[in-house]
């Protein structure tokens, strides 16, 4: 009985980590329905750092929720690590996916190591000091040291409620991370460590990372891939240079702007290689 | 029944030297299946000591997997290891960041006398800030007479409906069952003396004067007490209360004031309602048990029960009501922006007021004992 537990085992080599099919996503107001997504494809591959920018009300974390499971299209089928969504839910999911909050979501109740540990021993068959050690050791490969899992997530600055929660989505090393906003709120201090973190743990863990970010730096020196989101669909999906040089209203203001044209210094001395 | 996928080790000796294989998938998924772990511990427990490991059979291997291993080895890498690069970069992770479980002081006695200390502090604390709440609930009513065009009165008028009217079902159900049951009682006890006609007096006393508004009281602090405790405390947690008080908003005034009129203007019409429903009750319940007729019992009531009886009811209502609303906000407002402290606060407010609630009521009944008989 392998279980329903059985393994993150990842998606036969070739098969796309996130694979999404002609998805549909409608909300119903009162007096009218509102299209977000039509007819929307989406592939992201092993290994790759997939961000996806769009304007606001373009559904990019409505994308990301339906991705988790934690929303239905109306239409459109979504394949993670090569299974149906649904079947993400479940107990162990934590072993698949990992995901960063905006806000973190760290449980309030519960210490930073509590929070951290808290997938793994909500499995219940784990010794709590394995469960401990693994927590700790997660906790200082996001750069936090093991006094600090005594605090209460009250007590944290806002860019380690951000480690702490990177911390936990990570604790039982799942493939897969998704990141909503991950650099939102942090000073520009807070932010270049969050991103030099994220880097390092995505060549270490050799994870595949989707993101949700309208922080061009961070965008730019972590981005393998940007996907932009326009007109209910994925306008554009490749690799940073060729997405800039689209030629669309959106994408023209959101790289050409003034913002972009300082983040774009970056893109000189940031060659990509990941 | 094993799978391949299952964490194992393998310690027969092998061709080439004495290596224990380290075969299946080392993560933390696998190792929380049934029995899965306990299995392993036996085989590492059997392996103990050995030196020679091979864990280039492991198909995968994560941090929880490594730290297994690791604190099966003692915290030191064996004589002999043998490992793929990927699992090299986990191991050392796991080598570099593992840490012995961090020392946990006992507290002293003097620690002990000082904690004591800051609780009956935190006590004195807590009712400095009800006086406080309470004093200024007081000069908002003042302010509130001086320009009661300024009052918040949208939101009176939305609490007087919740607190109020909501509760009308709840109250008339629990007061009618009461009324029947204490007739139907009391009735058993009177026929044995003769004395029907004086379950009238018995009934109309008890629930006029206390029942009545103890029933309510108690509802209403479980229903109204709760909610505003959360209300003000989840404000607190959203920073919603920091908010009103930078744009120079009190507060007391814009919060606690018109829950607290709602509710002293909410609670004697309640109260009055339960009373006339468990009457309603002790009627049906007099008339099928001793057969006294509903015409008889009203119009024995009136001389039964002093008006004086209903008056004090209701003044007693009043401050039941301003009470809950103080209780609750107060609770409300000494929430910290943690979960955990708003479940606390809504508890402690509930149980304070209903606690409250019967001692004033001991008070009245002894401060007004002369009164309306």
């Amino acid at each position: 009985m392998a279980g329903k537990l059985a393994a993150p085992v990842l998606p036969a080599p070739g098969t796309p980590m996130v694979d999404i099919r002609g998805l549909s996503t409608v909300f119903e107001l009162p007096g009218r329905r509102f299209t977000v997504h039509e007819n929307l494809d989406l592939t992201v591959q092993r290994g790759e750092v997939l961000s996806l920018v769009g304007g606001s009300g373009t559904g990019k974390t409505v994308l990301l929720r339906q991705i988790l499971g934690l929303e239905h299209p109306a239409a459109g089928e979504i394949r993670v690590l090569g299974r149906p969504v649904a079947e993400l839910g479940q107990r162990g999911a934590a072993s698949r996916v990992g995901m960063l909050f905006q806000h973190g979501a760290l449980f309030s109740a519960f210490t930073v190591l509590e929070n951290i540990a808290f997938p793994l021993s909500e499995l219940r068959t784990l010794p709590a000091e394995l469960v401990r050690e693994a927590a700790i050791v997660k906790l200082q490969m996001v750069g936090l040291k093991p006094e600090d899992g005594a605090k209460m997530p009250s007590d944290l600055s806002g860019g380690m409620i951000k480690r702490v929660a990177l911390a936990r989505a990570l604790i039982m090393d799942p493939p897969l991370l998704l990141l909503d906003e991950p650099t939102a709120g942090l000073d520009p201090d807070s932010s270049d460590g969050f991103v030099t973190l994220l880097r390092a743990l995505h060549r270490d863990l050799a994870l595949t990372v989707i993101m949700v970010t309208h922080d061009l730096d961070t965008l730019f020196e972590l981005s393998t891939r940007i996907a932009v989101l326009a007109d209910r669909r994925v306008i554009v999906n490749g690799p940073p240079k060729d997405v800039i040089a689209f030629q669309h209203p959106f994408v023209h203001d959101f790289f050409l702007g003034p913002r972009g044209q300082r983040a774009m210094e970056l893109l000189r001395e940031y060659p990509f290689a990941v | 029944m094993q799978e391949p996928s299952t964490p194992r080790i393998d310690s027969e000796p092998q061709a080439g030297g004495a290596s224990v294989r380290v075969l299946g998938q080392w993560t933390g998924a696998h190792f929380a299946q049934p029995g899965v772990l306990d299995a392993l511990q036996a085989q590492l427990r059997s392996a103990a000591g050995r030196d020679g490991w091979d864990l280039r059979g492991i198909e995968q291997l994560d941090h929880v997997g490594a730290q297994l291993l690791w604190d099966h080895w003692g915290r030191r890498r064996p004589a002999q290891l043998q490992m793929r690069p990927s699992q090299e970069a986990v191991l050392e992770r796991v080598e570099q960041f593992t840490t012995g479980p961090l020392p946990r002081r006992r507290p002293g006695w003097g620690e002990r006398y000082l904690a004591l200390g800051e609780a009956v502090l935190d006590r004195a604390f807590q009712v400095r800030e009800f006086v406080r709440l309470a004093g200024q609930l007081a000069i908002d009513g003042l302010r509130l007479l001086r320009s009661p065009q300024e009052g918040p009165w949208r939101d009176f008028s939305g609490h007087l409906y919740h607190i109020g009217a909501t509760a009308l079902p709840i109250t008339a159900l629990v007061g009618f069952l009461i009324g029947v049951v204490l007739a139907y009682l009391t009735a058993k006890q009177l026929r044995q003396f003769g004395a029907d006609a004086f379950i009238v007096n018995i009934l109309g006393v008890a629930l006029i004067r206390e029942l009545g508004p103890m029933l309510a009281a108690i509802l209403v602090a479980g229903r109204s007490g709760s909610s505003i405790t959360a209300q003000i405390g989840v404000m607190r947690v959203t920073d919603e209360l920091d908010a009103m008080s930078v744009m120079g908003i009190s507060h007391s005034f814009r919060l606690v004031l018109p829950r607290a009129l709602a509710l002293a203007f909410a609670m004697p019409l309640v109260s009055i309602w339960t009373t006339l429903c468990a009457l309603a009750g002790g009627i049906l319940a007099a008339d099928i048990s001793l057969g006294i007729t509903p015409t008889f019992f009203l119009r024995a009531l009136p001389e039964a029960v002093q008006i004086g009886n209903l008056l004090l009811a209701t003044s007693k209502s009043v401050v039941f009501g301003l009470l809950i609303a103080l209780i609750g906000c107060h609770y409300g407002l000494a929430v910290e922006p943690n979960t955990q402290s708003l479940g606390e606060g809504t508890t402690a407010s509930v149980v304070t007021s209903i606690t409250a609630v019967i001692l004033v009521d001991a008070l009245f009944a002894i401060a007004f004992q002369e009164v309306g008989f």
